[in-house]
């Protein structure tokens, strides 16, 4: 009987501990924002042969993504605030890291490779412990918050031609179009990522963002949107969409962009790549771009600029 | 005396009740909150809700093992210390202010009569011991971070129940040397690498707050070296694959149990290993299997001198090591996004000379609460005719059901059976029990369950807050105080937070 009792009274303190606390909380607690609502409509995403359901990445959203993307998508989450740059308004569905053109939805797989790549030099994890299923699930999930997806087909991944060899004609003719093109008043001159408009940018949110410092990069460096040089040809050709970068590719010939992509890689003073070591071959300097070279394939170019010795 | 079955659930009516209570508060609990998370020291720098990296607060989930393998690191490029506002200050306290009743099933307890008008004792028995209140279980400091990028700290004050403070863990971490995350060094007091950490256990009560499997040792066995559960000084080399799937690590400790100043052995060291490799199941989650092995030496000798106070043991004199192994697999399985089990096996075996008791003269009072001396292997010690070494086998089974990132249920079942006891048939001397003969063949046996629930009414990333309850069972064979097996439960109520 005694024992009884005291089990009894386990249960009605615990209840009362607990009815108290609720109340209390319910009088106090600050306000953090609604549940997420229900969908209206699921949503699918397709990566290879995977199928992924929004319905069940809801759970996993609000475990890892919520906090800062917000249960809404909107990128309130109750730690925005504290972060720079700011989460994804994922109901505006403007994506930076896409294969497809500028002012289109990127593909599911985009979505996918980004949540699993991170967002470096922001507060984006590398999500590479989720399952493949989980991650599509996902992807589908986001896609609920904007009816962009239910109005708009994704953008067709742009073409990405086979990269030339490296040489310092390449890089010689990417840093002429580094000048040409303005890359420097962001970046600047140095890549450092100081040109004379870093401190005014803003993103579509109007939000400061600072522009990419390249001469920080390491061995293990990464871009916001990969760290291949596939990577690289496709940000800028494809433009970092929410942000100053824009895309290039009206302006720029699929090997020029090439011998952009060299160049960029020799800002990176202290990683240890092709690029650099062509450039140390070369003694280090990066001779002038004559403009009338540039009525020539690149490829001749470069070959005369290697076996020129400059 | 057996009292497994008078431990308490006496009679259905009564548990029927208190089932139907215990319902009702989980219903209660589970519609009356809003939202969860949070964990502070590291959520407040990275800005995440404690459930990314925790399962349930404070055990971690792939996410986090992942980050703690990387010397608590997102990789991200931001965890340098410079990206951080000079006001983030890298501490948590975490606190468990409780209520919580125990139940011992035997304990000698003295019976008092009047013997010519005078308070006497008539008689000492065995009796159930019942105690309950309100109690704190403990405080501890956590402070961790970066120094700069792949370089870590970990300091953790802790208090004992009586107020007082150790350090449990005190440690620096070089991660990805040479650029490669398969080479990371941990240096000073920490835990082993147990992929199911037993400091990051969802459970409180006393013996359902550990796993008995890392703590287990025969009865009358010497060697306290060999918990895998205790946190050890020494180095560990770690390394993991980008994605943490295969991981391994290999640790080389001091025989000390984790004690400051070296006062048992002078050259025994113990090396713990593991290796697992997780695997992607598709919808089930990433499921992972492994195994770790625990190879040790134990002094036997602790060499003495005599003065006119008498003879007494040299600390830090230990010598005739013996060695010892542990060795099992562990399994963490993922049956979607609410059900997971967490399974460790173990095989244990000490050395003859550990098994007699002979391991830990230095120090008895580690091994035997209120013990004066513990045997020590002098030259010319002998061992009983029919001694041998003692091995065992041990499983715990731990499933939990996540009903959402604010309220886990939480279950687990552990049983640890001898296999062979040190004083086997023909035993010349006396077995622990303090009876001639070789020691009963299921002497020490554990059995333990534990079920329990815990609710976090709001998560962010500035502060953790749960709401726990927990029932321990307890089953040891041969441990009251007549030999026969000792039945104790615990009942758990309480708040553990932090911030």
């Amino acid at each position: 009987m005694r024992m009884k009792q005291e089990y009894f009274f386990s249960a009605i303190l615990s209840f009362v501990l607990a009815a108290g606390f609720a109340s209390a909380r319910a009088q106090e607690a600050p306000d953090v924002g609604p549940h997420p609502p229900e969908p209206e409509k699921t949503m699918e995403s397709h990566i290879g042969n995977l199928t992924g359901h929004s319905d069940n990445a809801k759970t996993d959203y609000r475990r890892y993504c919520a906090g800062c993307h917000g249960e809404l998508g909107d990128g309130n989450g109750e730690n925005a605030v504290w972060l720079d740059p700011k989460p994804r308004d994922f109901t505006m569905a403007i994506f930076k890291c896409r294969s497809t053109l500028t002012g289109t939805l990127p593909t599911d797989e985009d979505l996918f490779n980004t949540i699993g790549r991170g967002l470096t030099n922001s507060n984006m994890p590398i999500w590479n412990t989720f399952t493949r299923q989980q991650r599509a699930d996902l992807v589908a999930y986001i896609k609920t918050f904007s009816p962009r997806w239910e109005k708009e087909k994704s953008g067709d991944p742009i073409k990405i031609p086979a990269e030339p060899p490296v040489t310092i004609g390449s890089i010689s003719h990417g840093k002429a179009l580094f000048t040409k093109l303005e890359c420097w008043k962001c970046h600047g001159p140095q890549g450092k990522g100081d040109g004379p408009s870093a401190g005014t940018l803003t993103d579509s949110k109007d939000n400061p963002i600072r522009p990419y410092n390249f001469a920080a990069g390491k061995d293990d460096s990464r871009f916001k949107c990969g760290s291949t040089n596939q990577d690289i040809y496709k940000i800028f050709m494809t433009g970092v969409d929410g942000t100053p970068m824009p895309s290039f590719a009206d302006v720029i010939q699929p090997n020029d962009a090439w011998d952009l992509v060299h160049f960029l890689r020799t800002l990176q003073v202290n990683r240890h790549g092709k690029e650099n070591d062509v450039l140390r071959a070369a003694g280090g300097r990066i001779p002038t771009y004559v403009e009338k070279q540039a009525e020539a394939p690149a490829s001749q170019l470069e070959n005369k600029a290697a076996g020129g010795g400059n | 005396m057996r009292m497994g079955t008078q431990l308490c659930f006496c009679g259905k009516l009564p548990w029927r009740k208190g089932f139907v209570a215990a319902a009702l508060v989980v219903v209660f609990l589970v519609f009356s909150g809003s939202r969860a998370n949070a964990l502070p020291a590291f959520a407040r720098k990275y800005g995440l809700r404690c459930s990314a990296c925790h399962e349930s607060w404070p055990m971690l989930n792939y996410f986090g093992q992942k980050f703690k393998d990387n010397g608590y690191q997102l990789m991200n490029d931001r965890d340098a210390p410079i990206w951080q506002n000079p006001g983030y200050w890298p501490v948590t306290f975490r606190i468990t202010p409780i209520w919580h009743r125990v139940s011992t099933g035997k304990a000698l307890i003295d019976t008092y009569g009047l013997v010519r008008g005078v308070s006497t004792v008539i008689a000492t028995t065995q009796q159930r011991l019942e105690t309950s209140g309100f109690d704190l279980s403990g405080l501890d400091f956590h402070t961790g971070g970066t120094l700069e990028k792949n370089i870590s700290f970990y300091v953790l004050p802790s208090s004992d129940p009586t107020a007082a403070f150790h350090f449990e863990t005190v440690m620096g971490r070089l991660d990805n040397l040479f650029g490669s995350p398969w080479i990371n060094i941990k240096f000073g007091r920490f835990e082993l690498d147990n992929l199911l950490s037993e400091k990051r256990i969802l459970t409180l009560t006393a013996n359902g707050g550990i796993y008995q499997l890392y703590h287990f040792a025969p009865v009358g066995d010497g060697n306290l070296m060999g918990a895998i559960g205790q946190n050890q000084l020494g180095a560990e080399l770690m390394g993991h694959s980008y994605n943490d799937r295969t991981r391994y690590s290999a640790a080389l400790v001091s025989s000390s149990v984790g004690n400051v100043n070296l006062v048992t052995s002078a050259n025994a060291y113990t090396g713990f290993f593991t290796a697992s490799q997780a695997f992607d199941t598709g919808k089930l989650g990433v499921d992972r299997i492994g195994g770790y092995l625990m190879i040790g030496e134990d002094a036997t000798y602790y060499r003495t001198v005599t003065t006119t106070t008498g003879t007494s043991l040299i600390p830090g004199s230990g010598i005739g090591n013996k060695s010892f192994h542990r060795e099992g697999l562990i399994g963490q399985f993922y049956f979607g996004q609410h059900i997971d089990l967490q399974v460790v096996t173990q095989h244990g075996w000490d050395n003859v000379w550990l098994g007699q008791g002979y391991g830990n003269a230095i120090n008895p009072s580690n091994g035997a609460p209120g013990a004066t001396s513990l045997p020590n292997n002098t030259p010319g010690t002998t061992l009983t005719a029919g001694s041998q070494a003692p091995t065992w086998n041990g499983v715990l089974l731990e499933p939990h059901y996540v009903y959402s990132p604010q309220l886990i249920f939480v279950g687990r079942y552990e049983t640890i059976r001898m296999s062979r006891q040190a004083d086997g048939p023909g035993y010349a001397g006396t077995n622990p029990l303090g009876i001639a003969g070789a020691s009963p063949s299921n002497l020490g046996n554990v059995s333990t369950f534990t079920v329990g629930y815990r609710y976090n009414p709001f998560m962010t990333s500035r502060a953790g807050f749960a709401w726990h309850n927990e029932y321990n069972w307890l089953h040891v064979d041969g441990a009251a105080p007549d030999g026969t097996a000792l039945n104790k439960s615990e009942l758990l109520i309480g708040f553990d937070f932090d911030f």
